[in-house]
Parts: structure tokens; C-alpha cells; sequence
């Protein structure tokens, strides 16, 4: 890489924060700055770049302690509004997932499944302030003797709610048509027949990954905004795969990075994280992100300054290719075209239908604009980036 | 032109009467029906648009009443509780008039109450369950 002309570095911009001399641009806004001024110039005058995305995140769940009983449990197995937990880890400490459906569910037999209520919307209700039945059973231990308890809890009785997702953020994500001659349901969402829609997600532009496409600035203890609190990024989430094809401007054309977050629930916002049921699919988390991007340099002036129709993704069949594990692109479409409200594929729009909520990315990247130009939201650096891949040129 | 998506129970002693043949003939409004169903008991519902000059399908509303017929307007049967709805956009995918539409570039989620016809395709298909159809089906049994 050639030297960069201009260098800041986080603490220099933490100094413009609590001065409140800093200059902070959404995602969205920072399209036309670097197309107005050039990234240099851009670099000079913007600090920090606010993304947002808001959207289904299946790979989501909380560390709940949910405090000891009378008499004692070593609590083996545990429900949550009858939704079953993941218990063995100590006495009462608990992992529920977000697409843990509730144990009495009729699932996909009378298909497609409705999905009411499961580990996400369980995770939804607590963040809401909303009581909760916990039910657990063990066997008995010398010093844990209770073999069953029941009680009725909320976010603010337990002593620990730890939102930790294992996967959210997907840097970029298929766009989803269906070439069955039958409507089928997907967690892209529902998919007409004969290629009737074209189902996609991510936010584009505003969306966090798309806006530092080689993980430059991000990695363990980014600070970022995670259900409507201040969380962290704590690491490549899974499946996280830097060697995803790239355009040339560096930014994916399929699938590629991941993050691994976490955040407090007990401080989180209802409005941020929002239980999903994905008809015919299962239970879901709806998840708002916000990371906050260092405009270090010129280059990351650049990548920030990405705009929808230079980031690309590639058609899937969900009717055929994909079940089969044979999933393969079958036409390339840009974000712009598919915020347009229709792509062209093989001689025919079809409508395109967002899953993640554009609307309220655009929210959160300007809550994370607010809390930053307020200063009560520092940068921090991470202690070690995401795994990545060598530069373009 | 007035135009609007009505819903008409009838009772089951009803259920053979041409009431939208009647309307096209002696009222000159046309309709489009949207729904129509015929419940266990022989109640009826039928979801219409219909279309004509005001004072036709006002004359054609006071036929419809006086012969029996329960009819509501559609639109105060169905909500979006916007307080659930994140604005995704799923429900577009299956909506079959229009009333759930993206509008451009904000790619806010608009519920356009008067194009509904009361589908439900949208209830089940909406990640948040942010659509509640209501109809007072009390009438029918």
C-alpha cells in the first residue's frame, strides 16, 4: 500500500469526541462526501462512519444466570416459557438460542409451521421487562438436593443476562428465488413459484462490513451498538470467511465475514431486538447493529464511501440448487437494483422483497451518529482484528 | 367513481340469494370478489371490491341492509401494530393488491388500509406478527 497522506488514530479521534469537535457521517452519507470531496479530502474532514443493520439473526442467544433456589438446584434441564434452554454449564446458568422453538410446538407438521414463540421471542420478552417462567429439573446432588423448582422471573431479578451471538452481521448474504413450480418457505422468507420474487437482506451500503470490507478497524473489543446498547464485537463470528471472491474494490460478491458479539441484555431496548418467526422456517432474533467505523486514512475514507450499486451479490435458486447443497450464482445483482424494487433475470423483473429493515438501519446509524457526537460513545481499539486477507493493489 | 372493499355475511337462509348479480343489474356497479366462503353452518362471507357512482352504491348498500346483510367496511377489520412492525418488508412478497408496498428510497413498509382485501396471506408471513385480521365472526354462529 502506498503511504497514506493522511493518518489518525483512535485516540486522536476519542480526543475530538470528548472535545466535541468530532465529525461524524452515516454510512449513507459518507456515499456522497467521498464522491464530492475524493477520499482524501473525506478522510481530512469525517472521523467516523456510523453503519447500521437490522435484520433476522438466526445465530443469536443469552447467558442467563437465572440466581439460586430454595432449596438448591443443579439445574439439568431448563424451559423458559416452555421454551427448553441449554443447561450444562454450572448449577444455574443457562444458554438460550434464538431458534429454539417451544418444546409443545407443532413444528412443520401441519407445514408451513407458524413458529409462535421460541428463544428469540423469549429473549424479546425479557428485554421488555416481561415476567418469565423458568422450570427446571436435575437429579439431586449431595450439595444441590431440589430436583425440580419453578419460578417467575424478569430481566431485572436475575443476576446476569448476557446477549453473546455467535454469528450476526453477515458482510453479505444471497438473494433468494425460487424455480420450483411450488411456493416454499424459506428463512429468506416466503418464495412465490417460477421465480416469482426475490427475497434479500443485509442493508446494503449502511451495512457495517460493506463499509470496511477488509476488517481493517474491527475485531476483539470494537465498541459497537448491539439492541439498542453499547456491546462489543468479540471475534469472527462463525462461518466467518475472508476468502470470499471480491470485486475490486475490495468488497465481497458472496457471503464472507461474520461477527461474534455481545452486548448486556438488561440494558438493551425491546425495539432492538425483536423475537421473528419465519413461517414454515422456524423462530428467529431480529437484531439491530451498529458498528462505528475509524476514518483512519484515505483508504477507509474509500471503502466507507461504498455506494449500493458497486456492491454486488449473486442470485440463488432456494427452490432446487440450494436444498440440494448445489447452490450456485445464477446472475449477479447489484444493491441498488434491488432497493430499486425489481431485478432483471432471464428476461423478466421480478419484484424484489427485503427481509432486513433498511428503514431502521438507516435508525440506528444515526443513533450511533447522535451518541458519538455526544460524546457518550467512545471508540476502542481492538486488541486483535477479525482474520482477513492480503490487500487489493 | 367510488369504490370500496367490503365485507357482506349473509345467514344461511341466504346463502342462494344472486345478491351480486342484483347489484350489477338493478344498481349498475360492477365488483370484483375477492374472498368468498361458505362456513360450516352455511354462513356466508363474501370480500368485494365494489365499484360504481356514489349514489349507486349507496342505493346498493341500503339493498344489501335491507335484505339481511351484515356488510362492513373492510379496512376497520384490519391493523398493523406498528409498535411489532421492524419495516422488513417480507409481507410485500405475498400481499396480492398492493396495500403492503415499500415506498422508495426510504424503504419504509406502508399498510395502505384501502387496498386490503382481507387475505391474511400477510398474517402468517410477517416475521414480527405485526398483521392482526379481525373479523368479528360472532354474526356466524
Amino acid at each position: 500500500m502506498a503511504k497514506k497522506k493522511i493518518r489518525k488514530t483512535i485516540e486522536d479521534i476519542n480526543r475530538k469526541i470528548k472535545l466535541g469537535k468530532v465529525v461524524v457521517a452515516t454510512a449513507d452519507e459518507m456515499v456522497d462526501i467521498v464522491k464530492k470531496l475524493g477520499p482524501e479530502k473525506a478522510a481530512r474532514e469525517i472521523d467516523v462512519v456510523t453503519t447500521g443493520t437490522f435484520s433476522p439473526m438466526c445465530s443469536s442467544g443469552a447467558f442467563i444466570n437465572f440466581g439460586h433456589t430454595q432449596p438448591a438446584i443443579k439445574a439439568s434441564r431448563v424451559w423458559l416459557n416452555g421454551v427448553p434452554a441449554y443447561a450444562g454449564l454450572a448449577a444455574v446458568d443457562i444458554y438460550i438460542g434464538a431458534t429454539e422453538p417451544s418444546e409443545d410446538d407443532p413444528l412443520n407438521r401441519v407445514h408451513p409451521g407458524q413458529f409462535k414463540y421460541g428463544g428469540g421471542h423469549v429473549i424479546h420478552d425479557l428485554v421488555a421487562g416481561r415476567k418469565i417462567d423458568v422450570r427446571a429439573i436435575s437429579y439431586g446432588t449431595d450439595c444441590y438436593p431440589n430436583r425440580e423448582a419453578k419460578k417467575r422471573i424478569s430481566i431485572a431479578d436475575v443476576p446476569y443476562a448476557m446477549l453473546l451471538n455467535p454469528r450476526n452481521c453477515y458482510q453479505n448474504y444471497n438473494c433468494a428465488i425460487n424455480l420450483s413450480n411450488k411456493t416454499i418457505y424459506t428463512y429468506m422468507g416466503v418464495l412465490k413459484p417460477n421465480a416469482g420474487n426475490a427475497n434479500y437482506a443485509t442493508s446494503g451500503q449502511l451495512s457495517p462490513l460493506f463499509n470496511d470490507p477488509y476488517y481493517l478497524t474491527m475485531g476483539l473489543g470494537t465498541r459497537i451498538f448491539v439492541g439498542g446498547a453499547k456491546g462489543y464485537i468479540i471475534g469472527p463470528g462463525t462461518q466467518h470467511n475472508p476468502f470470499a471472491e471480491r470485486g475490486k474494490n475490495g468488497v465481497p460478491l458472496t457471503s464472507a465475514g461474520t461477527l461474534m458479539v455481545m452486548g448486556n441484555l438488561k440494558e438493551m431496548d425491546p425495539k432492538w431486538i425483536v423475537g421473528a418467526s419465519m413461517l414454515g422456517y422456524g423462530c428467529s432474533l431480529a437484531m439491530g447493529i451498529g458498528v462505528p467505523i475509524p476514518i483512519l486514512n484515505e483508504d477507509m475514507a474509500r471503502y466507507a464511501g461504498v455506494s449500493d450499486e458497486e456492491i454486488f451479490t449473486q442470485i440463488i435458486d432456494y427452490g432446487k440448487d440450494y436444498p440440494k447443497g448445489e447452490a450456485k450464482s445464477l446472475g449477479q445483482v447489484s444493491y441498488a437494483d434491488l432497493k430499486g424494487g425489481t431485478v432483471r433475470f432471464k428476461g423478466q423483473d421480478i419484484p424484489t422483497v427485503p427481509i432486513s429493515s433498511y428503514f431502521r438501519a438507516v435508525e440506528i446509524a444515526h443513533i450511533l451518529k447522535d451518541w458519538i457526537e455526544k460524546g457518550d460513545f467512545l471508540l476502542t481499539n481492538p486488541q486483535e482484528l477479525l482474520p482477513t486477507v492480503p490487500l487489493f493493489g | 367513481m367510488y369504490s370500496k372493499i367490503l365485507a357482506l355475511r349473509f345467514p344461511k337462509k341466504m346463502v342462494n340469494e344472486p345478491i351480486a348479480a342484483t347489484l350489477v343489474k338493478k344498481f349498475d356497479l360492477s365488483f370484483n370478489i375477492l374472498k368468498a366462503v361458505i362456513y360450516p353452518r352455511k354462513e356466508g362471507l363474501m370480500v368485494l371490491e365494489l365499484s360504481g357512482h356514489r349514489k349507486n352504491f349507496l342505493e346498493g348498500l341500503r339493498y344489501l341492509k335491507k335484505i339481511g346483510v351484515l356488510v362492513e367496511d373492510i379496512s376497520h377489520d384490519i391493523k398493523r401494530d406498528d409498535e411489532k412492525c421492524f419495516q422488513c418488508g417480507a409481507c410485500t412478497a405475498v400481499c396480492p393488491t398492493g396495500a403492503l408496498y415499500i415506498k422508495r428510497p426510504e424503504m419504509e413498509v406502508i399498510f395502505d388500509k384501502d387496498r386490503c382485501s382481507a387475505c391474511e396471506l400477510c398474517v402468517l408471513a410477517c416475521p414480527a406478527w405485526a398483521m392482526q385480521v379481525k373479523f368479528d365472526r360472532s354474526i356466524l354462529y
